[in-house]
């Protein structure tokens, strides 16, 4: 950063930045103000206001009180809160993992050279520009018991018919399919650019080496991609944490409330129970949550890092 | 000589064409009272909010002939259901809410809007000779229309537009090829539903919601049979009753030995996918959704569906009933204006055509006792008749308490439960004990 003088501005904060004091002038600040009140006003007051709802008793179209940590001691003996954050993170785990595992792979494939390899790349990654709506309404009559194209498929291979989202066992599994179909292509991208990066010394030296291919993809090729396996987790992770759209339109929620996520039950607790104070709770709840699973993601990706020799 | 409306002779088409132009210099509309002054509020323009659906759509799509019988001009919205109880719910609470006029699900809104104080009474105005037209009384309505539309104190806060009465769709063909007849009651019922499955073939006898919240009313429906509701008239819940457990045992026992497999997952518009290719002997829902049964781009069955009334439960015979209606917000700076439009809204004019069209069920008997609206219906005569006979058996489905929502899903799991096995009497007192905090907290403050 330029340095600032002290005479010529008059000094008043001192940051450090790099191990160098940083000095900011107050006539400075008002090139400062616009991107605070945004913040303030997209950022900081809304969260501020939720704080303030989940301390207290309001439901629409009824009066408000101050009801203290009540919404908070309600969350804690809630069954379907618990139930549904168990449904949350079965759900992200698995929207991550089988992403992440069909997504590798399919970059290892598509960095190799063949014929129509870039129309089938093409092809491989649309699902990713469809409507997660209109995506919902075409797996959900896929996945109909009767009508579905699934158990026909099945049928003609001789395995018995599945309930698929309409069975509470099987609910949660048959989501991740559809999210894994739609959202495999986002991390064949981001680990393809990884690949591409790779350079291709380390490998010729292997070869000669005599390493097969599994070891050089074990311990070349996999230790040079995580920074991008990482970057992919974080992206999916957060998409999968906040997913509803897909969920709402092919279950709601159920059967039952097999698949509602805290997503789904929040949405339902604010807007089809109007219950505000309660679902206010809720939020906050999930956003610290949501907050140590990001704390816990940036630590691996810290580690996950390339590092020189001399270790920076 | 006959007279076919699709080919008039040109001596025909003259007389219509005068017998209009006539019409209009007399500035008369048909149905429409002369005694009335429609234009009274002309110059206005009134803000109405909408739920997207058959009937709502029959409502924009004659807008312009209410415009031009008063003058008003209309700005409609129209949204899918959910987000219209969503946003007139959060618009309403607020105190300012954009519109003048809401179309209201009485069924899930109801208590809601009673106790916001959302709606304006407009008793006054249906008195009123100069606001209203003489055939728009109380008496015209069913009766289950008006205990919609008074609140508690009796008072009028809105006009009853639409009902939906849960009838049996049932496949003649199917019936047929068995050699069985409509159930009466809700013995034959199942035993008719037991029948008729044979899953080697892909047939099952029955099928109805399964999915959480929708299925609420499917058990409601069948314990009307037993004579019981939900709650009793002191709002005291009634669910563990053995009348409740009852109808819980019973749709256990449909939903699991004679309704497709995944049926947990089933709303209307599985159910009704599901019947629509010929593979279901019965399906029990709301009358308005038969125009796709007789469509032959959507149905298999066209022509072979049979509408039947409610088969008769063990203590009583009643048909669910579900309802929507139209009302002015208190908060309307131009009520009396806001009321005509309501009042258009029920007309016998537009009840026919809901009704012609299959869109829906007016509440109004004068328009389902008038032959000629009966005689434009395109539906066939037996659900017209499954209507009229609903009717006369038409009880609440749903108690009327603020909680619909969380009773409805709370319940719906406790049914769903039951169709993957659990016993009715456990699930329905664990469900009564989550539920019974909820409706207490909705009643205080």
């Amino acid at each position: 950063m330029s340095a600032i003088t002290p005479e010529r501005t008059g000094v008043t904060t001192q940051t450090i930045e790099g191990g160098q004091p940083v000095r900011l002038a107050p006539n400075y600040w008002p090139f400062v103000v616009p991107a605070l009140v945004v913040v303030g006003a997209v950022i900081v007051f809304p969260w501020a206001f939720t704080l303030w709802m989940s301390v207290n008793r309001w439901t629409l179209g009824q009066s408000r009180s101050f009801a203290g940590m009540e919404n908070y001691l309600r969350l804690a003996s809630d069954a379907r809160f618990w139930e549904s954050l168990w449904h949350t993170l079965t759900y992200t785990f698995l929207s991550v993992a089988a992403p992440m595992l069909f997504g590798t792979v399919a970059a290892l494939i598509f960095d190799a050279k063949f014929p129509l390899r870039g129309l089938l790349r093409g092809v491989f990654v649309m699902p990713m520009m469809a409507t997660p709506v209109a995506v919902a309404l075409v797996w959900t009559m896929m996945f109909h018991p009767q009508l579905g194209v699934l158990n026909y498929l099945l049928s003609l291979v001789g395995i018995p018919s599945q309930e698929w989202i309409f069975n509470a066992n099987t609910v949660i599994p048959s989501l991740v399919a559809v999210e894994t179909w739609q959202w495999t292509p986002l991390v064949m991208l981001i680990v393809l650019g990884g690949l591409a990066s790779v350079p291709r010394e380390p490998f010729e030296s292997a070869e000669i080496d005599g390493a097969n291919v599994w070891q050089q993809f074990r311990y070349l090729t996999l230790p040079m991609i995580a920074p991008f396996l990482m970057i992919a987790v974080i992206i999916r992770s957060i998409d999968a944490l906040k997913s509803f759209d897909i969920i709402y339109a092919m279950t709601q929620g159920g059967p039952g409330t097999a698949s509602e996520t805290i997503n789904i039950y929040l949405y339902n607790t604010a807007f089809s129970y109007y219950d505000i104070g309660y679902g206010s709770a809720m939020a906050v709840v999930f956003f610290i949550v949501i907050v140590a699973l990001s704390f816990i993601l940036l630590m691996l990706r810290q580690r996950s890092q390339w590092i020189d020799q001399e270790g920076k | 000589m006959s007279y076919n409306p699709f080919n008039p002779t040109r001596r025909q088409l003259l007389q219509g064409t005068a017998a209009l132009a006539a019409a209009g210099f007399a500035g008369l509309r048909p149905g429409f009272a002369a005694g009335v002054d429609w234009k009274r509020f002309a110059g206005t323009t009134l803000d109405v909010n909408l739920v997207k659906s058959p009937r709502s759509d029959t409502i924009l799509k004659y807008l312009a002939e209410f415009e031009e019988l008063t003058g008003i001009k209309v700005n409609a919205e129209a949204t899918p259901e959910q987000q219209q109880r969503q946003k007139t719910v959060i618009e309403l609470s607020s105190g300012k809410p954009s519109f003048d006029v809401v179309h209201l699900s009485y069924h899930v809104q109801k208590r809601q809007f009673e106790k916001g104080g959302w709606l304006a009474d407009i008793s006054g105005y249906l008195a009123d000779p100069s606001l209203t037209d003489p055939g728009l009384v109380e008496s015209d309505f069913a009766e289950a229309g008006m205990l919609f539309a008074k609140d508690g104190q009796g008072v009028l806060r809105s006009l009853p537009f639409s009902v939906d009465y849960w009838i049996l769709y049932w496949n003649k063909e199917l019936f047929e090829a068995k050699g069985i007849k409509y159930p009466e009651t809700f013995e034959q019922l199942v035993a008719a539903a037991e029948a008729l499955t044979d899953p080697s073939s892909n047939t099952f006898g029955f099928v109805a919601r399964g999915l959480k919240n929708a299925n609420t009313p499917v058990w409601t429906s069948l314990m009307l049979g037993y004579d019981m509701t939900p709650l009793d008239t002191a709002g005291k819940l009634r669910t563990t009753s053995p009348e409740a457990i009852a109808a819980a045992s019973l749709y256990q026992r449909l939903m699991t030995k004679t309704a497709p497999p995944g049926v947990t997952g089933f709303n209307w518009a599985e159910a009704q996918s599901a019947f629509l290719q010929g593979k279901i002997g019965m399906w029990l829902d709301g009358v308005g959704f038969a125009p796709p049964m007789e469509n032959p781009e959507k149905s298999r069955v066209v022509g072979k569906v049979g509408y039947g009334v409610m088969p008769k439960g063990p203590k009583a015979h009643a048909s669910g009933t579900f309802g929507d209606g139209i009302g002015v917000t208190a908060a309307s700076e131009k009520k009396e204006a806001a009321y005509l439009f309501c009042q258009w809204a029920v007309s016998p004019a537009m009840g026919a055509r809901l009704l012609q069209a299959g869109a829906g069920v007016p509440f109004r008997k004068s328009v389902l006792e008038d032959p000629k609206v009966r005689e434009g219906v395109t539906m066939p005569a037996s659900w017209l008749d499954a209507v009229v006979g609903s009717g006369n058996v038409s009880r609440l489905a749903l108690p009327v308490i603020i909680p619909v929502t969380e009773f409805r899903d709370i319940y719906g799991v406790a049914l769903t439960n039951m169709i993957a096995g659990a016993d009715p009497a456990d699930e329905l007192k664990k469900a009564t004990e989550q539920f019974q905090p909820v409706l207490d907290r909705s009643e205080q403050g």
